[in-house]
């Protein structure tokens, strides 16, 4: 396919517009400017497979269509939409008789899906195809001194593992230190922080997510670098609730990896998102502007 | 004190279950589990699982179809593919789980009022009809219809800081073409 069409599905639109906001002028910033997928309908995530998996393949389907009329890739932000939309291609494409069902019932709706379209994540993109040297060459602004636990969550990885190791992977860690940054040890890197648990039973969420912080905390990080929508939601907006349940001072801001790439590439961080933070930044920022300039 | 069984004779269990499950979830590997518990020990759930995954494959494998179905486990997996991809039979754990989800859904056996199966439902129906989810709209059904309406005040504080830094969205969210969706349910339900 020739180049990459953006797939912002639910949450990019909503809880996380800063990871639209700094993921679209990163891309732009290497020379690779994103449209948006006209009229994208939602992926269906976990809970559409968890109803009807025939229906959640079918309407990832209609999104896969779209992008192929306009032969290019998908690039998904959201891990959740990512996996989906790979998973549906796959299954689509796997010749089942009930994936044939779902491919003529697309066609008879007009949008007929053939199979040539690739779905990726900016994560896989930016770590490839000799990118990471573009963007530490560009780096203007390295973030030397920063500490930052990579956390990658669950469905980036799992459980399709053609693009980085399930258990721990590594090309976040190598994209921040091309930034400039110093990645820490991050053991918990790939361990769930629940989805949407936090929403059903916060208890649990909660649990979980004290579990990440925590960890983080202990390897001396500064910030929690994400690449995940709710991942980064479940791990900021809870925290009062963590420090007052089991009483620890866990408080770190939580950033999408586009934004601390974005500041590195010297766009303004008014134009990152960064406002739309819960926690305070100000103790990251004095931080940041010790580290040089280039 | 009064004796329960819960191990159950051949008569009792019902033995085409595996094979439902199996054409389901797309797992041909079910049948060599060898108990060996990577998947229980794997998932940062089985600590608030009633049956923890390797038991439930277990289940599965042996026709104990209303003891799975019944169960928290198959809501508290939240698809992180942790076992699924550490298991050294191949065992497509968490699409197993995705399959029984829908069959609890479908035969309607999930714990009343649990949020979860409540969740996916509403979430699918607001998917179905739009094409997108709202987020506003979908925490108010989750709320309303697992019955905890008072939950939703205690949530207040924090909607109120998502929307003071724009990050809750009060409108509808819609697709333009809501009627090619519309074409394609019917399409694939007339198909099925």
């Amino acid at each position: 396919m020739n180049g990459y069409v953006y797939y912002p599905g639910c949450s990019l639109k909503s809880n996380s517009k800063h990871y639209e906001e700094s993921i679209l002028p990163v891309f732009k910033e290497i020379g690779l400017p994103l449209e948006e997928l006209d009229d994208w309908n939602c992926c269906g995530a976990t809970a559409y497979f968890s109803v009807d998996d025939g229906m959640a393949a079918a309407i990832c389907g209609r999104n896969l269509s779209i992008a192929e009329k306009l032969s290019k890739d998908i690039v998904a932000p959201c891990a959740g939409c990512f996996l989906t939309l790979k998973k549906s291609n796959k299954f689509l494409l796997g010749g089942s008789e009930k994936a044939r069902r779902i491919l003529s019932a697309l066609e008879k709706s007009g949008c007929a899906y053939h199979g040539g379209v690739e779905v990726k994540h900016p994560l896989q993109i930016l770590t490839s195809d000799g990118r990471l040297e573009k963007i530490k060459a560009k780096t203007v602004r390295p973030l030397s001194g920063l500490k930052v636990a990579c956390y990658y969550g669950c469905q980036l990885v799992r459980p399709f593992t053609d693009f980085d190791d399930p258990d721990y992977p590594m090309s976040l860690d190598r994209l921040m230190a091309a930034v400039g940054a110093e990645p820490v040890e991050y053991s918990a890197k790939t361990r769930c922080c629940g989805g949407s648990l936090t929403g059903t039973i916060e208890e649990v969420g909660l649990r979980l997510n004290y579990i990440l912080l925590k960890e983080a905390k202990r390897r001396g990080a500064d910030v929690i670098s994400t690449i995940c929508p709710l991942c980064q939601f479940n791990l900021e907006i809870l925290q009062d609730k963590m420090i007052k349940k089991y009483k620890d001072e866990v408080k770190m801001p939580v950033l999408y990896f586009s934004q601390i790439v974005g500041l590195a590439l010297g766009i303004p961080k008014e134009d990152l998102g960064f406002a739309r933070s819960i926690i305070d930044l100000r103790p990251l920022w004095k931080k940041i502007d010790k580290g040089g300039r280039k | 004190m009064e004796i329960v069984r819960k191990v159950k004779y051949e008569e009792e269990l019902d033995t085409a279950f595996v094979d439902l499950i199996k054409t389901m979830s797309g797992d041909n590997e079910i049948d060599h589990c060898i108990q060996c518990g990577t998947c229980s020990s794997s998932c940062p759930m089985s600590v608030y699982m009633d049956f923890p995954p390797r038991k439930i494959i277990a289940m599965v494998k042996n026709g104990f179809k209303e003891e799975a179905l019944r169960s928290f486990t198959i809501w508290l997996c939240p698809s992180c593919y942790t076992c699924q991809v550490r298991c050294p039979a191949k065992i497509k754990i968490t699409d197993v789980m995705y399959a029984l989800k829908r069959v609890a859904i479908q035969e309607g056996v999930y714990p009343a009022r649990f949020s979860i199966p409540v969740l996916d439902r509403e979430m699918s129906r607001l998917i179905a009809s739009n094409g997108r989810n709202s987020e506003l709209r979908l925490i108010l059904r989750l709320y309303l219809k697992s019955k905890k309406p008072l939950a939703l005040l205690k949530m207040a504080p924090l909607g109120l800081k998502l929307m003071k830094t724009g990050r809750m969205s009060l409108k509808k969210e819609r697709i333009k073409n809501k009627k090619q969706l519309r074409t394609l349910l019917d399409a694939l339900k007339e198909g099925a």
